[in-house]
């Protein structure tokens, strides 16, 4: 562990609320900015890509304030990154909520609607099924930790592999991926109470260790 | 797995927490930032801040408490009361919001609502219907009638088609309040819950009326609502959040279980 608080640059990209992202991970012991100045960017310890709304309008917006640069490049550094809600589903290849829309292609996949039979948006809290138990960013929160979701679509990657956690609603979602050093929730850790600070702290905790994300 | 939410809900005015008999004689129930961080922690899965103050001194000190909310609480937070356009809007989801519920301002000119919508997403829209009964049921279709302003303005507009446009034109859930119950403690209008649940394929929120668990257990086991609202059972310490959680589990409803 460091002394200082780890650094956190929350992309902001002038979307919907943003505000709370950087103020939970304040709360967990992060020095968390919201920020979309790439030296800042590329200086901080870990990033975090939120994101509320539709799919194609935060991908036009995060282009239109020239942030996709930014999150390859935090990408490729080996850094711990979060992607939250849309900013989870942006990092796909792209969504069927909006065809004409090109994804970030970080985690290889799709984004899919929920399938039909139930409500959409899900929005309600909900139980996490751990599939890799044993990732970091997972530590401490027990099989059946509620988180708190709102979303009509899920991501579906190319491998399966990289499903880290599902919930049930209507039929199995995937909930939570894991590639390399990218963590992606569809839910919002920093609405989901105790079980989202956790693992908000878990992040925090790997940017602040010096081997990085795992 | 539809999981039940259970929400209070903090009239403000001023800056401070209030709950009205039928919106008369308000008492004062304390400070809204300490109400809302020990619900935070009671297990409330959501809470709902309404406005009540009409004048802008109000409004700017509503953006504090919402920035001051915002800063403690870590579950979703819904800020209504006053929100006429996009900027307003903007104004308490950039100071910490999650959602904004608008009412008159949308019934006004219901392309406020898909004008939120787009710009930030329809899970931020809720829209909040206050209904009447009608004096004379004349047919289902016309059973409950829209009222503006707190409950005072008729309008002539049946709630359940109002509620089928504002979920197409993007409101991602209905506050649907019954202005007959609401300040009575005698339970939801479930009749009113069930049909607007039944018109729509988005979240109703049921409120107005609650004065016993079982009021809230009613209001998703008859009325069908995905979430339930009540404000003075909580407030005065009659019955904490999780008395409410223990009410709707024994009922057989599944809730996150209460911290």
């Amino acid at each position: 562990m460091t002394e200082r608080a780890p650094v956190i640059a929350v992309l902001d990209y002038g979307i919907g609320n943003l505000r709370s992202a950087e103020k939970a991970l304040q709360h967990v012991g992060g020095h968390a900015t919201l920020t979309s100045d790439h030296g800042f960017i590329r200086d901080a310890d870990a990033v975090v890509l939120p994101g509320v709304g539709a799919f194609g309008a935060c991908m036009s917006a995060l282009r239109s304030v020239d942030l996709e640069a930014s999150v390859h490049e935090a990408v490729a550094s080996g850094r711990p990154f979060l992607g939250i809600c849309v900013g989870m589903q942006m990092l796909f290849d792209g969504s069927d909520e909006d065809v004409t829309a090109t994804g970030l292609g970080v985690l290889p996949g799709r984004v899919r609607w929920i399938p039909p039979g139930v409500k959409r948006p899900q929005m309600q809290w909900n139980q996490l099924h751990l599939v890799l138990a044993d990732d970091p960013m997972l530590a401490g929160l027990g099989d059946d930790a509620w988180m708190y979701f709102v979303h009509s679509l899920h991501g579906v990657p190319a491998d399966a592999g990289m499903i880290a956690a599902t919930c049930h609603y209507g039929s199995e979602l995937n909930a939570a991926f894991r590639n390399e050093n990218v963590f992606a929730t569809q839910f919002h850790p920093e609405k989901s109470g105790p079980s989202g600070l956790a693992l908000l702290a878990n992040f925090v905790r790997a940017a602040g260790s010096p081997q990085g994300a795992r | 797995m539809k999981v039940a939410r259970v929400i209070p809900c903090l009239d403000v005015t001023d800056g401070r927490v209030v709950k009205g008999i039928n919106f008369v004689g308000l008492r004062d129930a304390g400070d809204p930032v300490e109400l809302a961080a020990r619900y935070d922690a009671e297990g409330a899965d959501e809470l709902v801040f309404l406005d009540i103050t009409a004048s802008s001194d109000g409004r700017d000190t509503m953006v504090n408490v919402v920035r001051r909310v915002a800063e403690q609480v870590f579950i979703p937070f819904t800020v209504g009361g006053g929100i006429r356009s996009v900027e307003d809007a903007r104004r308490m989801l950039r100071a910490g919001a999650d959602k904004v519920s608008v009412n008159t301002a949308a019934f006004e000119r219901p392309d406020l609502i898909a004008e939120i919508a787009a710009e930030f997403g329809a899970q931020c829209v809720v829209c909040a219907i206050d209904a009447r009964a009608t004096p004379a049921k004349v047919s289902p279709a016309t059973s409950w009638e829209v009222f503006l302003h707190g409950g005072r303005t008729p309008t002539g507009r049946d709630a359940v088609s109002w509620a089928q446009q504002a979920a197409s034109l993007g409101a991602g859930e209905i506050l649907l309040t019954s202005m007959d119950r609401d300040g009575t403690r005698e339970g939801f209008e479930t009749d009113l819950t069930n049909a607007i649940v039944e018109a729509v394929n988005v979240p109703v929120i049921a409120s107005g009326g609650v004065g016993t668990l079982q009021h809230l257990v009613n209001g998703v086991v008859v009325g069908h609502a995905d979430a339930v609202l009540a404000a003075s059972i909580f407030h005065f310490g009659e019955f904490t959040i999780a008395d409410a959680k223990r009410a709707l589990l024994a009922a057989g409803v599944i809730v996150r279980p209460p911290s």
